[in-house]
């Protein structure tokens, strides 16, 4: 151990005063300090004496005894920085329409760009709060039925868990996880519906969700415990003390043993409450199967933290060895455990049954691929009109090179003057992309559930990042293009061989920008028809003015009798589901010895005459009080065919006994085929069964007012009298149909701006080109017209070469997005519309017209100058 | 110019580094300025007066030796320039002069 005296003083204070302190000053100075420092250490102990020593340094900082810093290295040799400067900000002056094309187009695609960042950057970010989560992982299930194709889930079964805990080594902490508790909690007066999941006592051990209540080792242990969130503490009690008091759900009452600090919003767990996993352990819910069978996969989660240094696939070959060992007793049936890090769950890949928000890659990579084409676009723009206007600057460059200039110096002069005017665009992108992101944000609900796109640092940091790469692509090829000039030759003869040496790298960029612009804007107009052709597709039943009612747990026949009483609504039916607009419900249906998953759907009496199904044998549903022993079922025509019952005779198939779900049935009618499903999937068997008391399903109303908004305020009011304590949630059949297809509305949006920037960006490229290529062929243009050059004539020949460009580009770009469309993603549509010629051709005709707009007015313009005065000023 | 007169503290300064002789660097002339003042001389004050007596031209310094308790870092000596010796004087003639002609009894007697 080392003696008071030698202590040192703080050696950062030290390094500190030599990095500000004059050379000339500091010797003396660092002396005197020590001298000091020495004293104190006897006199004041060693703590104190640093402290003054610190105290000391940080008071000599003052005007005398600071450093000058040196000389910016600005207009040194070496670097040159300074000298690109002038020269970058100069030439950006000079040439302000190259500049403007240049920067607009710069800044209109970054801020695309910026927005994908931003995008991945949230995405990359979620659930980087917990502090174990490089080592937590979920374990996931893999069901594997006979004759089907494998299912892959994020959940797995209870049994999994307790396995793992209790027989599998080599695993720090474990948790439980169960979805599906639901309700309403109740305190006093108070009723907040909530959504809660199970867990167990280890979830705090595994997440990172601090506890501002109650202890995280005990609050989930108990039955019946319940940790609230802040924000639904707060809805609940209000400023009272949340910890001990009682909730009640349903009938249970549930005692709060912990408040939670809220979850953040880069989570992919989310919930309103925890409930102890123990209560459900009490209650054993039969549904699924047994609650603890291996094969009861749907509900639960479970997610484990490996020690440190912990092997995954150590884990992993566990897991298959328990995987098989627990499949050996099940027939046709096998269902593997896999392990998924926490950090792949939200952008990885797809599960059935997630538990929260989720994306796959391939959205983000061709989100990103498209924002990297039309950014590529604006750089296209840059290299070909720097290189257009090269007439220029090759003599300024042969001057350089002249006068000493390096080819590596020219090389980084003109990458600096591209960065520096990517730069410049990303202020005006950040603006843009300010105003993109609301846009972005409210396009969907589900973008905005996903990510909240919150600037920070980081991603400032990488806004910058960028525009550097953008800018140094952009100028790639023009900086060498550049660096390679011959000094000798340029200021000799100026004129042809530098000029267009390089036109056929031009040319080809010109036709990838406007092959890209017209596949985007085909794209969109295809998808924009198939889209409409989605939503006024004749499904095989009406759905106009229908109003669809969820019961949210009221009564049915309550609500309809007091809706019945209003003079817009016609008829009122209800069922448990919505079809056609992706939700699903199947079962196992049996036939004799055949036996086959069908869809179904439960209905009463109103609901297949309400939609207008049509049947081809037999009738509706007999009215029918509950519970009465059902009987009776539906099917469609797709029934009889896949079960061959009747022959294929409608007629023939009535009154035939099918068993579904243990219960015997005699189909009583025969529909014709409709679409259960969304229009990708092809029509399937469909049944329906009757019920009239559906509870967690829907009332159809049928609306005859055209009053819209007032007919929803008397719907809200009989709503109001039946239940206060939940909102109304009633929308229009055919609203819900087109948010059943808002993903792809969503995706024409996207794809359309995209295709109208990357549009934008080429026109402005392409009138770039025009103007330099029309001013530096004007003395040719004056002394054809002198020959006697007609003003048509000369207008062909300026922009024949452009225009075969362009045609060249739509001769690659349509049948592309043909075959694109045609072949990749309508195959996935079971009932697709043909593409028309009149969506191919009608964007191509859009852009050929602006683009010879573009053309046309420049070369009009230019075979319209006074010849004399050009060739005389010459 | 500024520089002909003479603070409070940098006339103190100046004449404990004429009073120090050959021994006059920053450290030493603190101690030497809190014994004779009685108040606590900051090493950053007394370098930053030093620093400035310097700019004026009324002192002159030179690094001298190292000692081990510096850390092996030299000392820099102050000695009083001729500018510094006519500043001095110079203000303690204009003292002087004040004191000859305060009246005998007007600094006796007050509270």
């Amino acid at each position: 151990m080392k003696t008071p005296d030698d202590l040192p003083p703080p050696r950062w204070a030290q390094r500190l005063l030599r990095g500000y302190c004059r050379p000339d000053l500091l010797e003396d100075l660092e002396g005197d300090l020590n001298e000091y420092y020495a004293r104190n250490l006897k006199a004041k102990g060693a703590k104190r004496a640093r402290l003054i020593y610190i105290l000391d340094v940080l008071k000599f900082f003052r005007l005398y005894t600071v450093r000058k810093p040196p000389p910016v290295p600005f207009f040194s040799p070496r670097t040159m920085i300074g000298s690109y400067f002038k020269t970058s900000t100069r030439s950006i002056w000079r040439n302000k329409l190259f500049s403007a094309i240049n920067i607009i187009g710069l800044a209109v695609s970054m801020s695309v760009g910026l927005l994908v960042v931003a995008f991945l950057s949230d995405l990359l970010s979620y659930d980087h709060f917990h502090r174990k989560k490089a080592r937590i992982y979920r374990v996931i299930t893999t069901d594997q039925r006979l004759d089907q194709s494998a299912m892959e889930l994020a959940c797995t079964s209870v049994k999994a868990g307790q396995v793992i805990q209790e027989n599998i080594p080599g695993v720090e902490a474990l948790t439980l996880l169960r979805r599906g508790f639901g309700g309403d909690a109740k305190v006093g007066e108070r009723t907040l519906p909530t959504e809660a999941l199970w867990a167990d006592e280890s979830f705090f051990k595994v997440f990172t969700f601090p506890l501002l209540q109650g202890d995280p080792a005990t609050a989930l242990k108990a039955p019946y415990s319940l940790v609230l969130t802040e924000k639904s503490a707060k809805k609940l009690f209000g400023e009272a003390d949340a910890l001990g008091k009682s909730v009640q759900f349903d009938t249970l009452n549930y005692v709060v043993t912990g408040v939670m600090k809220n979850i953040p919003p880069l989570s992919h767990l989310r919930f309103e409450a925890l409930v102890s996993f123990s209560t459900v352990e009490l209650q054993k819910p039969t549904t699924d199967g047994g609650f603890l069978s291996w094969e009861s996969i749907y509900m639960t989660y479970v997610y484990l933290v490996l020690p440190e240094r912990g092997n995954p696939q150590t884990l992993q070959a566990n897991l298959h060895q328990l995987s098989a060992r627990e499949n050996a007793r099940l027939t046709n049936r096998k269902i593997f455990l896999s392990l998924q890090p926490l950090q792949e769950i939200t952008l990885g890949k797809h599960l059935g049954n997630q538990i929260g928000p989720t994306l796959n890659w391939l959205t983000v990579w061709v989100l990103g691929g498209l924002a990297l084409v039309v950014i590529l676009s604006a750089c296209f723009n840059y290299t070909n009109l720097s290189i257009a206007r090269s007439l220029r600057r090759s003599r300024e460059v042969g001057m350089r090179k002249v006068v000493g200039a390096l080819k590596r110096q020219v090389l980084e002069q003109f990458t600096f003057e591209s960065v520096l005017i990517s730069l410049l665009s990303l202020v005006f992108s950040f603006l843009l992309f300010l105003f993109l992101r609301t846009e972005f944000l409210s396009l969907n609900p589900f973008i905005a559930d996903l990510v909240s796109l919150n600037l920070s640092p980081r991603l400032v940091l990488c806004f910058v990042a960028l525009a550097v790469v953008v800018g140094i692509v952009a100028g790639f090829l023009p900086a060498l293009f550049f660096s390679r000039i011959q000094a000798i030759q340029v200021l000799k003869d100026v004129s042809r061989r530098q000029l267009f040496r390089h036109v056929n790298v031009r040319k080809a960029l010109v036709v990838v920008q406007y092959t890209f612009s017209l596949i985007f804007i085909t794209a969109t107009l295809i998808g924009y028809d198939q889209y409409r052709n989605f939503l006024t597709f004749n499904l095989g039943f009406t759905t106009e003015n229908v109003l669809n009612i969820k019961l949210q747990g009221n009564k049915g026949d309550v609500l309809m009798k007091e809706l019945s009483a209003l003079p817009a609504v016609s008829g009122i039916s209800q069922s448990r589901i919505v079809t056609s607009v992706g939700s699903l419900y199947g079962t196992q249906m049996k036939y004799k010895n055949d036996s086959a998953g069908v869809w179904l759907n439960f209905v009463d009496e109103h609901y297949l005459p309400l939609h207008h199904h049509q049947f081809i044998a037999g009738k509706n549903f007999r009215p029918r009080p509950q519970p009465g022993e059902e009987s009776e079922v539906i099917v469609n025509q797709q029934v009889l065919k896949r079960f061959n019952i009747g022959q294929k005779n409608p007629n023939g198939a009535l009154g035939e006994i099918v068993t579904v779900e243990g219960k015997k049935l005699a189909i009583v009618g025969v529909l014709k085929d409709f679409h259960y499903g969304t229009v990708e999937n092809k029509i399937e068997p469909t049944v329906f069964r009757y019920s009239s008391q559906e509870s967690g399903g829907y009332l159809n109303v049928k609306i005859t007012s055209h009053d819209w908004p007032a007919t929803f305020a008397e719907v809200e009011k009989a709503w109001r009298k039946v239940d206060r304590v939940h909102a109304l949630d009633a929308t229009l059949y055919d609203d819900q149909i087109e948010q059943a297809y808002n993903q792809f509305s969503v995706m024409l949006k996207v794809i359309g701006f995209l295709g109208f920037l990357a549009v934008c960006i080429a026109s402005l490229g392409l009138f770039g080109m025009v103007v330099y290529t029309t001013e530096t062929r004007l003395k040719e243009i004056s002394i054809r017209k002198v020959l006697g050059a007609g003003e048509a004539e000369l207008v062909y020949l300026m922009s024949k070469g452009l225009l075969f460009l362009l045609a060249l580009s739509a001769l690659v770009a349509l049948p592309a997005t043909y075959f694109f469309f045609d072949r990749v993603v309508l195959v996935n549509f079971a009932y697709r519309h043909p593409i028309g010629w009149g969506e191919l051709l009608t964007g191509a005709l859009l852009v050929m017209g602006l683009a010879f707009l573009l053309i046309g007015s420049q070369t009009w313009k230019v075979a319209r100058s006074n010849s004399a005065k050009v060739l005389r000023s010459e | 110019m500024k520089g002909t007169n003479l603070g409070e503290f940098e006339e103190l300064v100046l004449l404990t580094i004429a009073s120090l002789v050959n021994e006059a660097y920053s450290v030493a002339i603190g101690d030497e300025l809190e014994k004779h003042t009685g108040r606590a001389a900051k090493l950053g004050v007394v370098h930053a007066v030093l620093n400035r007596l310097e700019e004026k031209g009324l002192v002159i310094s030179s690094l001298g030796e190292a000692t081990r308790i510096r850390g092996g870092k030299r000392k820099r000596y102050y000695s009083v320039t001729h500018a510094g010796k006519v500043a001095i004087t110079k203000a303690k003639e204009v003292r002087d002069g004040l004191w000859r002609i305060i009246p005998g009894f007007n600094l006796e007697g007050s509270t």
